[in-house]
C-alpha cells in the first residue's frame, strides 16, 4: 500500500519512546552525582536523549527512511528501534524492549485511530517533533538536525492529497491490526476500555473542513436550494475547529501526539496483555528483502564507540506492581507486566553492530546448521543485539 | 415481508429507532481491515444461502451462511503471491459480481486482479498489474470493482485507469477488453446502474481520490457521457440508481447527482467522519451509509419523474460502539436486512427490520 509510511512511523514511534524514557529518567533523578550506582543524573538524561535524537534525525538515517518503500514488519521495526535506543549509554534487555515497544505501538495506534482527518497525521508527527526539539534544546547541533528533518518532512508530505494520506493511514491501521494491549495510563484517562479497544466518542468537534451532521438540503435544476430539513445524528457534535499549523513552528491545535507522560506517576507505563495478538516475533524464513532493508538502515546509523568502563545503570520503571495486582483483584488475567529498563553489560561496542549489519548477506551463505532455518539464525542474532 | 415497496413518498412509514434490530452476528476468521467498501454480500435464493466476503490485510475471508442460521462455512483466499511474509501482497477489495449467467468473486490487490467462482473454490483468471521499473513514490494497486451490463467487469487502478474485462458466460476465457483513461487520481469505487431499468442511458459510474466522477455507457467501446468534478475531497463509495449517482465523501457528506447532466439534487451532512460505504436496495430505494464515526444510517431515496426531483429522507441510525465502520451492505434487494463490518472487528454484525 502506501510507500511513504516509514518517516512518520519512526518520528511518532521514536517520539513515544523518547517521551517514556524521558519520564523514567526524570523519575530517578535523585542525585547529580553520577558515580552513585543506580542513579541517573540530569546530565545523563540529557545525554541519552541527545544521543538517540541525534541518530534518529541524522541525515543518512532519514534519507534512508524517505526512500519510497513498504512498511517493515514488527520484528524489523523493533530491531531498528532497539538499535536506536542503544546509540545511547543506556541498554535495554529484550523483555524490556518488548514491553516498551508495546507501549509505543498502542500510543501511536491510538493517535492514528482517533486522527480526525488523514492529513492530521502530520500534525500528530509535528507534535512529536516539537517536543523532541525541546528535549535537545541545549544541543544546537542536534536541534539543527531536527529542524532540517522537519523541513524535509514538510516538503515531502505537502504534496500528498487527502486520499493519499488516508491510504497511508489505512496502511498503518493494518500494521496495528488486532493489537489490544491495555495501558494503565489510557485506562485511567478513559481513552481505552478494559477490553483493550479505544473509546470512540460520538460527541465533540467535527474535523476541520467537515460539517456537523444533521442537515439535508435539496436543490432545483438551477442549483437553488429549495428545501432544508434536519435529522437526528445520534451524537452531539460541534463545528468551528481551528486548523493547526503545518509549518515548522506554530500552534498544532490537535492534542494527539503530545507528551502524556509529563506527570510523575510511575504506574502509568504499565501494560497488560489480553488475548490480543502480540507483535509477530516468529522467525521469518523469507524475509531476505527485509534483512537487506534492515542492513541498509543500520548501516546508515552513525556508529558510536561506547568507551569501556562506562558505569552501568539500572532503572525500574515500576515500583508499585504488587500494589497494582492487589488493587485489580477480581479482574480476569490482570497480568500487569513490569517494564524494567536494566542496564546490561554489553559485550559488543556499538560500532560492532554496524559491522554485523553489513555482514548480513554474507553470513546467510556461511551458515551451515542443517537443522535450523538460515533465516531463523540471522533473526535470532538480531534479537541478541 | 418487506413493508416498504415502491418509491412513492406517501407510502413510506418512518419507524426511526425501532425500524431495525440487531440479529445474531457471524464470526469471521480475521478482523476486517480499514479499507473502503470492505464487505460484499451475495444472495443465492435457490440454495437459501448468503455469501459474505471481508478483507483482512492479505487474506479474503468468505463465509457462506444458510438462511435457517444453522450452517456456516468459511473459506480463506490469499493474494496470488505465496509465501511473502512482508506486506507486498495487500488486498484492497473483494467483491461479488453478478452477471446473467454466472457470479464471480473478484479480488483486487497490490499485485493485480484475481477472479474466482463465487464460492471461492476455483480461480478462473489472474491479471497482473504493471509494476514500474524503478520504485516510485506512488503506490500501485487495484481498487474499485463492479459488474456492468451483461458481460463486463470493471476494476479500477491506482493510476486512475479503469480496466474493462470481457466475461464469457462460462469458462476462463476472460480478456481485457478496454482500458478507460479519464481519471488522473487513484480509483476508489465503481458502480453500475442497479435499478434493472433498461431506459437509463448511463450504466456505469467511476470515482476517484479527488472526488471526481465519470459517467459511462458500456459497450464494445465504453462511451464517456459526463464528468462530475470533485472538490479535492475523496469520494470513497458510489452507487448508481435510476440515473442518479449517490456518492459518499471523506467529509462525511452524501451527494445525489443526476448522472448524465451532473445536476446536484441533494446534499446531506450525513456523518461526522469519513464515509467508508454506501449501498442501495434497488427495489425499495433504501440507502445505507456507514462511516468512521461508528454510525450506520438508513435513508430513503425517492424520485418524482414529473418534476425531475429527487428527495432523500432519514429513517434510522445504528451506532456500533467504539468501531470505525468499513463495510455496510443490504442483504437483499428490498433492504429488509443489512450487514456491517468494522476495523478490528472479527464479526459481521447483522440487522433486520422489526
Amino acid at each position: 500500500m502506501s510507500l511513504r509510511t516509514l518517516p512518520l512511523v519512526f518520528i511518532n514511534l521514536g517520539g513515544e519512546m523518547l517521551y517514556i524514557l524521558d519520564q523514567r529518567l526524570r523519575a530517578h533523578n535523585t542525585s547529580e552525582d553520577k558515580s552513585e550506582k543506580g542513579v541517573w543524573s540530569e546530565s545523563d538524561r540529557r545525554r541519552v536523549l541527545n544521543d538517540i535524537v541525534g541518530t534518529m534525525f541524522s541525515k543518512s538515517f532519514m534519507d534512508e527512511l524517505l526512500k519510497p518503500q513498504q512498511l517493515y514488519s514488527h520484528r524489523t521495526m523493533k530491531t531498528v528501534l532497539t538499535r536506536l535506543a542503544h546509540t545511547s549509554i543506556m541498554r535495554l534487555n529484550p523483555a524490556s524492549m518488548d514491553r516498551l515497544y508495546e507501549l509505543m505501538i498502542m500510543a501511536f495506534k491510538y493517535q492514528v485511530f482517533l486522527c480526525p482527518r488523514p492529513k492530521d497525521l502530520l500534525l500528530i508527527s509535528y507534535n512529536h517533533i516539537d517536543t523532541i526539539r525541546e528535549f535537545v534544546r541545549d544541543t544546537p547541533v542536534v536541534m539543527n538536525q531536527v529542524d532540517e528533518t522537519h523541513r524535509n518532512i514538510i516538503e515531502v508530505y505537502s504534496s500528498l492529497s487527502e486520499g493519499q494520506f488516508q491510504l497511508l493511514r489505512q496502511t498503518l491501521l493494518i500494521f496495528f491490526q488486532d493489537m489490544h494491549i491495555r495501558v494503565s495510563l489510557f485506562l485511567k484517562n478513559q481513552i481505552q476500555n478494559p477490553s483493550g479497544r479505544f473509546v470512540l466518542t460520538t460527541s465533540g468537534p467535527v474535523p476541520y473542513g467537515a460539517d456537523v451532521p444533521g442537515l439535508i438540503r435539496t436543490f432545483d435544476l438551477r442549483g437553488r436550494e429549495v428545501n432544508r430539513s434536519e435529522f437526528p445524528p445520534g451524537g452531539t457534535y460541534s463545528g468551528l475547529v481551528r486548523e493547526g499549523s503545518f509549518d515548522l513552528n506554530g500552534d498544532r491545535v490537535l492534542r494527539l501526539g503530545r507528551n502524556l507522560y509529563r506527570v510523575e506517576h510511575p504506574e502509568e507505563t504499565q501494560t497488560s496483555r489480553t488475548h490480543s495478538v502480540q507483535p509477530d516475533s516468529a522467525p521469518n524464513p523469507l524475509a531476505k528483502e527485509e534483512l537487506n532493508q534492515l542492513a541498509r538502515l543500520m548501516g546508515s546509523m552513525k556508529a558510536e564507540n561506547v568507551p569501556k568502563g562506562e558505569p552501568q545503570f539500572r532503572i525500574n520503571l515500576f515500583t508499585t506492581d504488587q500494589e497494582e495486582e492487589a488493587a485489580s483483584g477480581g479482574e480476569q488475567e490482570a497480568m500487569f507486566q513490569v517494564i524494567n529498563i536494566q542496564a546490561v553489560q554489553d559485550e559488543q561496542a556499538a560500532s560492532e553492530l554496524a559491522r554485523i549489519a553489513g555482514q548480513f548477506t554474507d553470513e546467510e551463505e556461511k551458515l551451515e546448521n542443517p537443522s535450523s532455518n538460515k533465516g531463523d539464525d540471522l533473526l535470532a542474532m538480531m534479537d541478541d543485539l | 415481508r418487506p413493508f416498504l415497496s415502491g418509491p412513492k413518498q406517501g407510502e413510506l412509514r418512518c419507524f426511526k429507532d425501532t425500524m431495525y434490530h440487531k440479529e445474531k452476528s457471524i464470526q469471521i476468521k480475521n478482523s476486517a481491515s480499514a479499507l473502503y467498501n470492505n464487505l460484499s454480500v451475495l444472495r443465492i435464493a435457490p440454495r437459501r444461502l448468503t455469501y459474505f466476503t471481508v478483507v483482512h490485510a492479505n487474506v479474503v475471508n468468505t463465509v457462506s451462511a444458510s438462511w435457517d442460521g444453522l450452517n456456516y462455512s468459511h473459506r480463506q483466499l490469499q493474494s496470488k503471491e505465496p509465501n511473502v511474509a512482508t506486506s507486498t501482497s495487500l488486498i484492497m477489495q473483494a467483491a461479488f459480481c453478478v452477471l446473467p449467467s454466472r457470479d464471480l468473486l473478484v479480488v483486487s490487490s497490490q499485485k493485480g486482479i484475481q477472479m474466482y467462482e463465487s464460492d471461492g473454490s476455483i480461480m478462473v483468471y489472474w491479471h497482473a498489474l504493471d509494476t514500474p521499473e524503478a520504485p516510485t513514490a506512488q503506490a500501485v494497486f487495484a481498487r474499485g470493482i463492479s459488474a456492468v451490463s451483461d458481460n463486463y467487469i470493471c476494476v479500477g487502478v491506482s493510476s486512475g485507469a479503469v480496466l474493462v474485462f470481457d466475461i464469457p458466460s462460462k469458462g476462463s476465457n476472460i480478456t481485457l477488453s478496454e482500458v478507460l483513461e479519464e481519471h488522473k487520481e487513484a480509483i476508489t469505487d465503481i458502480a453500475s446502474e442497479c435499478s434493472g431499468s433498461q431506459e437509463c442511458l448511463a450504466n456505469l459510474v467511476t470515482a476517484d481520490d479527488g472526488g471526481n466522477m465519470c459517467v459511462w455507457k458500456s459497450g464494445e467501446e465504453f462511451q464517456l457521457l459526463n464528468k462530475i468534478p470533485g472538490l479535492d475531497i475523496t469520494c470513497s463509495s458510489v452507487k448508481l440508481w435510476k440515473g442518479t449517482v449517490l456518492a459518499g465523501y471523506g467529509t462525511g457528506q452524501i451527494r445525489l447527482y443526476e448522472a448524465v447532466t451532473g445536476i446536484l439534487h441533494a446534499e446531506v451532512n450525513a456523518h461526522a467522519r469519513w464515509i467508508y460505504s454506501l449501498d442501495i436496495a434497488p427495489f425499495s430505494g433504501l440507502l445505507l451509509s456507514a462511516a468512521e464515526d461508528s454510525f450506520v444510517r438508513v435513508w430513503h431515496v425517492s424520485m418524482t419523474p414529473e418534476t425531475n426531483s429527487v428527495e432523500i429522507a432519514h429513517l434510522h441510525n445504528e451506532c456500533v460502539t467504539d468501531t470505525q465502520i468499513c463495510g455496510a451492505k443490504f442483504c437483499d434487494g428490498d433492504g429488509y436486512a443489512f450487514a456491517v463490518t468494522g476495523y478490528d472487528l472479527s464479526e459481521i454484525i447483522r440487522y433486520i427490520q422489526s
